[in-house]
């Protein structure tokens, strides 16, 4: 009888050498006679474990990592196979600690199944929330998703419900489904880690929300900076057309939804939706003002609906399980889980799915385990490149919408980048800048001019040049790019350099001393 | 890396025909010629505009407003070498002033013999394994400058 190996080809997994591993297992295994399946799976976001390989036994799945493609064969001697015991291996997967302690409920099948299989997929109870949706209405299925308390997890917030409800209402012969999977923010992976590992969860959850909207066209709009999400996603979508899960009759439904999934080209700004929305119809990525709003006029012109992969992923598991399901998760007006990631200088970083309301101390100590480099934490930045840098005393906040607007910082997309106290907060100041002024698309004055001013003048702070009056400028400049500019881009980027300025004075008051940031 | 086709305008017609029917089909046009041909030629610019209806000015527009599109021929290989805020977290500015000096070149710069032009981008997703690369379709998580070379022999085997 054939043994089931199951080896990540996730992209981190990858960057670690999973693909050498595999080769490496299906290499010894034939020498010695052992008839073995190796499938890929996704991660299940135990990060600093992979590639972690697992077995399937009568005891169910074994872990073993982080394994390198030398440790292969001293594992096959060691009766990888059979589970058998190794100073790699890690037990089962579902036990370890900080795999059990999660709520997995929009992760719970990434990682576990054959990412391109439909059959799998619906062994795992894929599926369900659209046999669900399809018994219900329209009006049903937006009930559910406004019940539920699901908020846009692209890092707006915005109540998933009343969007959706609006393009429900509006009326036109075509309306479209767009997934924002533009996943820019530095320190966020959880969208690639999703299209990797269960990209079928995404294309129900769209699913859904073309029947409950009457949207018959869909699209993925993918960072081009993910190869292989969207390598899987092409395969997982001709596969659910197969299957009938796509296409002119979704299940048998009567009902038409066609999906595809477009590359973007290296543009963050593409991930504010209106912007988004032009690079889709092959213009340049130039922020709309709004309104008009997407769910009214969108994509040429039609409504669409816009969300997050996180937003639509969330979406079978309400349906399934009922909007109070997952509204019993959460806190406050953050109901659910949030699907957190711990990047950065971080011993344990991965893929921490969680109800809203644990404190960022809890993910950093408890899961994450101090920093990779073993130094004190010094600073924490929250929710992507536009999110604030929060130092120790703020750690306890709780991970929710209104809590860190209220310490003026941001959920975002969830990325969690941990810093030890080595980092230069200047600097970091003065990234945020350079970033916007390279990223920015050049509509708007503030963001445009600003970010290229912000620069300038932190580099003379950095100098020590009439520090005081430069921060007093920077000061203004934020005021002006946070009232002033056109979408979050130039909006936003005053958080990281005013936080910094703010818990970090002393990195900006020692003019002269440091560097100016390396070109 | 798939091997590049020398610059051809029948061929690019050709590419360019099989996109026409397609929404908002700049993009995939952009991506499918400089696949094909490494970079995305001045000659392209007059063959979109015509097929899709548009000004030369607008297409224009398009390929330089987005990071990836080429206007000249690269390396063999590209590297994609993240700067973002996970990776500076784990020491990517000292480590990309490593790899640079060790190529011998700049930012967006190729080497001299061909074999690699070395971009910046901002996250490539492996943040919680950093510093994150990108070689060819290759990601490399964990980077060091002697793991770069190894990545750049793997994808060239």
């Amino acid at each position: 009888m054939s043994v089931t190996l199951y080896v990540p080809r996730d992209a981190v997994a990858l960057g670690l050498g999973a693909n050498r591993v595999a080769k490496a297992i299906a290499a010894g295994a034939e020498r010695r006679g052992l008839a073995v399946e190796i499938v890929r799976t996704g991660s299940r976001g135990m990060l600093w474990l992979e590639p972690m390989v697992e077995v399937a036994t009568p005891d169910g799945r074994i872990a073993y990592g982080p394994v390198t493609p030398g440790d292969v064969e001293a594992l096959l001697d060691a009766g990888l196979a059979e589970g058998g015991a190794h100073p790699l291996r890690l037990g089962r997967p579902e036990e370890m600690p900080y795999f059990a302690r999660q709520h997995r409920l929009t992760f719970q099948r990434c990682g576990v199944v054959d990412p391109v299989s439909v059959l799998d997929y619906r062994e795992h109870g894929g599926y369900r929330g659209l046999e669900a949706a399809l018994k219900l209405d329209a009006e049903g299925i937006v009930a559910q998703v406004r019940e539920s308390g699901l908020r846009g997890r692209g890092g707006a917030g915005f109540p998933a419900g009343i969007k959706w409800n609006t393009v429900m209402l509006a009326k036109s012969e075509q309306k479209y489904v767009v997934c924002n999977a533009d996943e820019g923010d530095s320190g966020t992976f959880a969208d690639r880690m999703m299209m990797e590992g269960d990209p079928f969860n995404l294309i129900e959850g769209m699913t859904i929300a073309a029947i409950a909207t009457g949207a018959t066209r869909g699209y993925i709009y993918l960072r081009s900076e993910y190869p292989q999400a969207f390598a899987t996603l092409k395969e997982a979508i001709a596969n659910a057309e197969k299957a009938g899960f796509l296409g002119a009759d979704v299940m048998g439904s009567g009902k038409a939804f066609h999906l595809e999934v477009r590359l973007g080209a290296g543009a963050y700004i593409c991930g504010e939706e209106t912007s988004l929305l032009e690079s889709l119809e092959g213009k340049r990525g130039i922020v709309r003002a709004k309104p008009p709003i997407p769910a009214l006029k969108g994509f040429l012109g039609q409504p669409t609906l816009v969300n997050n992969v996180m937003t639509f992923t969330a979406v079978p598991y309400i349906l399934e399980h009922g909007a109070k399901s997952y509204a019993d998760y959460g806190m406050g007006r953050s109901l659910g889980t949030l699907a957190i990631q711990l990047a950065g200088n971080i011993k344990h970083g991965g893929l921490i799915e969680y109800a809203f309301g644990i404190t960022l101390r809890e993910i950093i100590e408890d899961f994450g385990g101090g920093t990779q480099s073993g130094r004190p934490v010094r600073a924490v930045q929250v929710g992507g490149p536009l999110g604030a840098y929060f130092p120790d005393h703020l750690l306890d906040t709780p991970l929710d919408y209104e809590a860190m607007a209220a310490n003026k910082g941001l959920v975002g997309h969830g990325g969690i980048v941990v810093f030890d106290d080595t980092v230069d907060m200047a600097k970091q100041a003065r990234f945020a800048f350079e970033f916007c002024a390279v990223e920015s698309c050049g509509k708007c004055t503030p963001c445009r001019i600003g970010a290229t001013r912000g620069v300038e003048t932190m580099d003379k702070v950095i100098a020590g040049t009439d520090t005081k009056r430069n921060l007093s400028i920077i000061a203004d400049l934020c005021d002006v790019m946070t009232d002033g500019s056109l979408c979050a881009m130039g909006g936003l980027t005053p958080m990281p350099v005013m936080s910094a300025i703010t818990h970090f004075p002393e990195d900006f008051e020692r003019g002269g001393q440091m560097s100016v940031a390396a070109e | 890396m798939v091997p590049q086709e020398p610059w051809s305008a029948t061929r690019a017609a050709g590419i360019i025909a099989e996109h026409t029917h397609l929404e908002g089909a700049t993009l995939p046009i952009l991506h499918a010629l400089q696949e094909t041909f490494g970079y995305v030629d001045e000659g392209a610019v007059p063959l979109i505009a015509d097929a899709l209806n548009l000004s030369r000015a607008e297409v224009h527009g398009c390929i330089t407003f987005y990071h990836d599109f080429r206007r000249h021929p690269a390396g063999r290989h590209q590297v994609k070498l993240c700067r973002a805020e996970a990776c500076q977290a784990m020491g990517s500015d000292a480590l990309h002033a490593e790899i640079l000096g060790r190529l011998g070149v700049d930012w967006h710069g190729t080497t001299s013999d061909g074999r690699v032009t070395v971009e910046p981008v901002y996250c490539l997703g492996l943040c919680a394994n950093g510093p994150g690369a990108l070689v060819d379709d290759l990601p490399v998580a964990r980077l060091t400058a002697d793991g770069l070379e190894s990545a750049l022999t793997e994808v060239a085997s």
